[in-house]
């Protein structure tokens, strides 16, 4: 018997040998796996570029999965979906590890860069790293973006139109831009092509390629030390004196450092798994028909922020941000390791690098909750299904009812809100009347002004005095009526204070 | 981790220093130097159509063409109604997205507006509203008169206009590039029957 297992075991090893020596590759990886790591960087900070790396990998299997039924037509894209998650067995699910995938994937690669960036990673002499670490923090955005095209719905299609809209404010390009992204003058077959080049060839090999180079350099330079307060990075002595702590300190990558990296690749693995499992896939909503204009489109997660912010910015100043900024924030995210490739690493010591992370981390937060229920955004249907609440047509005239109508049928309701209910581009008229004086409102109605478009075209006499009396009804909880000074220093006594109840109101206006 | 194997077959000059190996050399450097040249210029030869392939797109001079939207009887002096056609640039598979919708607005008996679904901001489909008399923007909240001036928001102009005609009883407008800031709904070269109601429109029409 033992002779039998010792054969065995010479077979094997003959055939590993038989192999090594004509590929060459398994010793030089085996010896780079094992390279020794400092023993303070096998933390549970350190493994989210390794997460990254799964979840890519995840993505790509996932994705030629999908390729074996989806269908890169514009005639056809949105129904192969429908038969992905109705018609094949398991295509809902692979759709979704596909989508969750997706989203943990930017996320742990923003999670990866913040880390990187907190712990001063970025420094001599890992400068390049970073700088690939930009590109393909871009690279997953680009795949992001892409792949929210392939969904091929109302929101894929007309989030083609806003890119559209935004390339076209390219001077003197505008034009060819906008055709070179769409393919040709609409967007139709040609542009579902292109960006399914993009999203299955072109990023994706960069994409790998990328990675490749960005594990490279981190095996050739080694895992980042733990920063510690005072320990500077200077290009004459950082690498000899990560060599030393290497020396003292070393611990074996794998298997000493790297069963951390594989627990948290094994936990994210699962939490896709289980968010795919659970919430299913993203879509596809509507189909790409421009002729159904009832949509409100929206674009992914991880681009409401944008949306948000291109409903923020004034007209004049809109399309300089959208065509610098971006440049000026990726230049800024390039240069940073070679402005800064020296000093500190630790954050305690880098408050203007801590408050940046906070105050970025903030604004996305605050634009991306924004993005989340569109405050800016007229609701078309509001004043066919947001009733004027009952408790603000009690003890009311015939003429301000008449101005409930009024408000109702002239949409005011999509933009602005009754008891909650309503749209929230304009102000809530819940206590209007505490704000603003009747002539102030006779004129905003008519002239507009603000956000607010002119309705004296849309509102005849009479539907104005009606409106406006409604709305001076409108005090909250019994606030005072809103009152103008010049007019009361006059003595002209000509403003109208309707009072509550409905009696004394008569009363006063005689 | 480097532990490149040597390269065979250079024993022959394995006791020259790099620069004397490099003077002996000089006439296989010269032709590699020679098929380096060779190389660029067959890329060059090659690397032109592929370029001008990928940019076939962007130089293209699509000017689309005049479309029928139906009998002038069919829009009601002072309404806006929304009328859909076949885009006339639309190409082999595009299916639906061949599809487009525009508002048209007859103003008086003679005078049309035919605006495009798209918002002058960022391209979203606006929608009428009849009794307030706006275009109203689901997206950003743009709001255009029923002119299709701007009312509000953060559109910086009015709505993007086709160019219209109308011809034995027909309305026609002139389609063709998906309106944006750069690539307006508006004829690219002369119409081809010069029948110009929108000649006394004044400031209505857009300038091709």
């Amino acid at each position: 018997m033992a002779g039998l297992k010792q054969r065995v075991i010479d077979a094997a090893l003959k055939s590993y040998e038989w192999l090594e020596s004509r590929l060459g590759l398994i010793k030089p990886i085996s010896k780079a796996a094992a390279h020794p790591t400092p023993a303070n960087n096998a933390s549970w900070m350190y493994v989210f570029g390794s997460a990254a790396t799964v979840l890519l990998i995840l993505q790509v299997v996932t994705g030629i999965l999908l390729a074996l039924v989806y269908s890169p037509s514009a005639n056809e894209a949105w129904g192969s979906l429908q038969v992905l998650n109705h018609n094949i067995a398991l295509g809902w699910y692979l759709r979704a590890l596909h989508g969750w995938g997706s989203d943990f994937m930017v996320a742990i690669v923003l999670i990866h860069m913040v880390q990187v960036f907190l712990f001063g990673a970025y420094k001599f002499p890992r400068e390049l790293t970073w700088i690939v670490g930009v590109i393909l923090l871009l690279l997953t955005l680009g795949m992001a973006f892409t792949g929210q095209v392939m969904r091929f719905d109302q929101d894929a299609y007309w989030g083609l139109g806003i890119g559209a809209s935004i390339a076209s404010r390219v001077p003197f390009v505008g034009a060819p831009l906008v055709h070179l992204i769409l393919g040709g003058p609409i967007i139709g077959a040609a542009t579902l092509s292109r960006f399914f080049t993009l999203h299955v060839f072109v990023i994706p090999g960069m994409l790998l390629a990328g990675v490749g180079v960005h594990i490279w350099m981190t095996l050739l330079h080694g895992v980042s030390d733990w920063p510690m307060p005072g320990r500077i990075v200077s290009k004459a002595t950082y690498e000899k004196e990560y060599h030393e702590l290497t020396e003292k300190t070393g611990i074996p990558f794998v298997p000493d450092a790297a069963w951390k990296d594989a627990v948290f690749a094994a936990a994210i693995l699962f939490s896709v798994m289980a968010c795919a499992f659970f919430f299913g896939p993203f879509g596809p909503s509507g189909q790409p028909d421009p002729t159904i204009i009832q949509t409100a489109p929206k674009p992914d997660f991880f681009f409401l922020w944008i949306y948000a912010v291109l409903a923020f910015l004034p007209a004049s100043m809109e399309t300089p941000v959208m065509l610098i900024v971006p440049v000026v924030v990726i230049a800024a995210m390039l240069a940073l390791p070679l402005v800064a490739g020296e000093g500190e690493r630790h954050w305690t010591r880098r408050p203007i690098a801590v408050l940046m992370v906070s105050v970025i981390a903030l604004s996305l937060g605050i634009f991306t909750r924004l993005g989340t229920y569109t405050p800016w955004s007229p609701i078309m249907e509001a004043w066919t299904s947001d009733a004027i609440p009952v408790k603000y047509l009690h003890d009311r005239t015939p003429l301000e009812r008449q101005g409930a109508l009024v408000l109702q049928d002239k949409q005011c309701r999509n933009c602005h809100s009754l008891n909650g209910a309503g749209g929230q581009r304009g102000p809530a008229l819940d206590d209007i009347a505490s704000r603003m004086t009747e002539d102030q409102m006779i004129r905003q109605v008519l002239q507009g002004g603000g956000n607010m478009p002119a309705y004296g075209n849309a509102l005849n006499p009479s539907e104005t005095k009606a409106l406006v009396r409604f709305l001076m009804t409108l005090r909250g909880n019994g606030l005072e009526p809103a009152i103008d000074a010049s007019q009361k220093l006059s003595g002209s006594g000509a403003f109208y204070v309707p009072q509550r109840p409905v009696h004394s109101a008569l009363k006063n206006t005689k | 981790m480097s532990e490149f194997l040597e390269h065979p077959g250079e024993s022959a000059n394995g006791d020259l220093t790099p620069e004397e190996k490099l003077a002996a050399h000089s006439r296989r450097t010269f032709l590699f130097k020679l098929s380096v040249l060779l190389n660029a210029a067959v890329g060059t030869v090659l690397a032109v159509p592929l370029v001008g392939y990928l940019l076939g797109p962007a130089m293209s001079k699509n000017t689309g063409s005049w479309i029928v939207l139906g009998t002038v009887d069919e829009f009601p002096v002072g309404q806006t109604r929304l009328v859909d056609f076949e885009s006339p640039v639309a190409r082999l598979g595009d299916g639906q997205t061949a599809k487009v919708a525009c508002w048209v607005r007859r103003a008086s008996e003679q005078q049309f507006q035919v605006f495009a679904i798209n918002c002058a901001h960022l391209g979203c489909p606006v929608r009428w509203f009849a009794q307030s008399k706006l275009f109203m923007c689901p997206c950003h909240g743009g709001a255009y008169y029923e002119d299709g001036t701007r009312a509000s928001g953060p559109p910086e102009r009015g709505l993007f206009e086709y160019k219209y005609k109308i011809s034995g009883g027909s309305l026609l407008i002139h389609a063709g590039d998906m309106p944006t800031l750069a690539t307006q709904a508006k004829c690219g070269g002369k119409p081809l029957v010069q029948i110009e109601a929108a000649t006394e429109k004044g400031s209505n029409s857009w300038p091709a």
